[in-house]
């Protein structure tokens, strides 16, 4: 059994002729917490979709868990940005919730009464139980990305991508999620989360990917956060990081 | 002669309203993923593109189900490939798609200088469904129903969330694909009944008021298809006892319940958020 989670080799990605990664190579191993950060534009989401093969790449290698990417679909839950749901769609909490268990249903097979025992289960676990017959719709943003996470758990997978979860939810939310992906990662899951806000990095994960089209660096939270660093990913926007607290200063 | 008189006298009217029940019901079925995943106006073009299809079956003598299903599919196909290999957004490439495959099909229609069939096709006659008309319909809902039923799950999870779909290895094209060759199927089977031209309105209206009434998915299928059996019959009840051209009667039924449900939809109607604005606003 291989300890490595995810190895990147070489991957070239791009968008009508325009290159949006450029030889990014990295292995992260099973357990972490990774942040994937960059500026806007800097093809975050466009890596955690390569490498899982939902965009065509130019060039590279991926193996998940030490296999090819679609020998190891199963083992992997993929949480959307939440503006690319349509909250209007007809479907509660519950039943979003249970479209995490359909991965490991065999075609033709409908979920069971022990199905929707566990998709209960992982509602409860990020404490959204009591909403399970509402339309989706009717959440706020922080508990629609909760049932979300639950539907996540609920696909038994060892790798979990995330993408901006924390965009646009509020502090109880955030929190709830921050600690369930912290047990989660003390299971022994890996987990890849695109985030934006540089303030909290520190806190939510353990290893960090810092990336602006190409890898500037991957590593432990401590040797990646560094001042040099994140001026040379966010190069202009960097006037705009001093002011919201994490130049310089708040480096250091 | 009263509807219900005659529906025991006349054979070909019970043929009509079987047809038409049936058409409705899958229309019903359909219309409430083809809405779900914003596909109305890819309805919209895929009955169009069936007539060349029909067209070419008359005149290589074979059945127009079969034409009509060939063209229905190549052109979604077509609109595919013109919008994921161009910078062609997906309405243009429906657009240009569906009325060069219509424009062709009246071509060769007028070739074959039938306008009597050309009329029927394009506004359904449901008053003279022949038997294998009937049959056709029948075996195609009972095909659509069992597809839909076995397919339900792979339906649901990549209606509501692709990337999910895709990440967990579900083949999204393929199903995309499989689910325009149910709505070829579908158009081919109300092609008697309301014609290519309103085709869509059965897919589309009796979903869309489904979908201002309730918020689960198996609830709307449930009701877009009872929508859909009841418009088509008291539309078909209009269109005999008033002898008005039963593919529009049929649509006029479908609208009208579509805009009761929009003014008075207890969770999404007009009338209730207006009452609500008031409330709040008082308060």
């Amino acid at each position: 059994m291989t300890n490595r989670a995810i190895e990147v080799n070489d991957l070239h990605v791009s968008y009508y002729g325009e290159e949006v990664l450029k030889g990014i190579s990295l292995s992260v191993k099973k357990g972490n917490i990774v942040g994937v950060i960059g500026p806007n534009g800097a093809g975050k989401t466009t890596f955690l979709k390569a490498i899982l093969h939902l965009i065509p790449k130019d060039k590279g290698d991926i193996k998940i868990l030490g296999k090819n990417v679609n020998d190891a679909r199963k083992k992997v839950a993929y949480v959307p940005q939440r503006n690319n749901i349509d909250w209007d769609f007809p479907i509660t909490v519950l039943e979003t919730v249970l479209l995490g268990t359909y991965p490991n249903l065999k075609i033709f097979r409908r979920p069971k009464k022990e199905d929707k025992k566990w998709a209960f289960e992982c509602l409860k676990r990020v404490g959204m139980e009591s909403f399970s017959k509402r339309q989706i719709g009717e959440l706020s943003g922080g508990q629609q990305q909760r049932v979300f996470l639950a539907r996540a758990i609920a696909q038994k997978a060892d790798i979990l991508f995330l993408d901006e979860p924390f965009v646009g939810i509020d502090v109880t939310s955030e929190e709830a999620i921050v600690n369930i992906l912290k047990e989660l990662s003390e299971e022994g899951k890996t987990l890849l989360v695109v985030h934006h806000d540089l303030s909290k990095v520190k806190e939510y994960f353990n290893q960090v990917i810092l990336i602006n089209k190409q890898l500037i660096d991957y590593g432990n939270v401590d040797d990646v956060f560094q001042y040099e660093k994140i001026k040379k990913a966010y190069q202009g926007q960097f006037a705009f990081l001093n002011e919201i607290g994490v130049g310089d200063h708040a480096l250091h | 002669m009263p509807f219900i008189e005659a529906l025991f006298e006349y054979n070909f009217l019970q043929k009509a309203l079987l047809t038409s029940v049936v058409v409705g019901l899958i229309c019903g079925v359909i219309g409430c993923f083809i809405i779900l995943r914003g596909l109305a106006l890819m309805g919209d073009a895929i009955s169009h593109a069936v007539l060349p299809g029909v067209a070419l079956s008359y005149m290589l003598k074979i059945n127009y189900f079969i034409g009509a299903v060939i063209t229905g599919i190549i052109t979604a196909i077509a609109i595919g490939f013109v919008s994921q290999n161009s910078r062609i957004k997906n309405d243009t490439s429906i657009g240009i798609m569906f009325t060069a495959a219509f424009a062709l099909g009246i071509i060769m229609i007028t070739m074959m200088n039938s306008s009597t069939d050309l009329y029927h096709i394009l506004f359904g006659n449901v008053l003279a469904v022949r038997s294998t008309d009937m049959w056709l319909t029948i075996g195609i809902g009972i095909a659509v129903i069992l597809l839909v039923t076995l397919f339900y799950k792979e339906l649901l999870v990549t209606s509501f969330d692709e990337t999910m779909a895709k990440a967990y290895g579900l083949p999204v094209k393929w199903i995309h694909y499989f689910l325009m060759t149910l709505l070829t199927l579908v158009t081919v089977a109300s092609l008697q009944t309301v014609g290519i031209i309103l085709v869509v309105a059965m897919l589309i209206t009796p979903a869309a008021t489904a979908y201002l009434l309730v918020d689960r998915l198996p609830t709307m299928i449930f009701l877009a298809s009872t929508f859909g059996v009841l418009s088509a019959i008291i539309g078909l009840y209009f269109s005999f006892t008033y002898n008005l051209a039963s593919g529009a009667t049929i649509v006029v039924v479908a609208t009208v319940m579509f805009l009761i449900a929009f003014i008075f939809s207890p969770k999404h109607g007009l009338l209730w958020k207006k009452l609500k604005m008031v409330k709040k606003a008082s308060s």
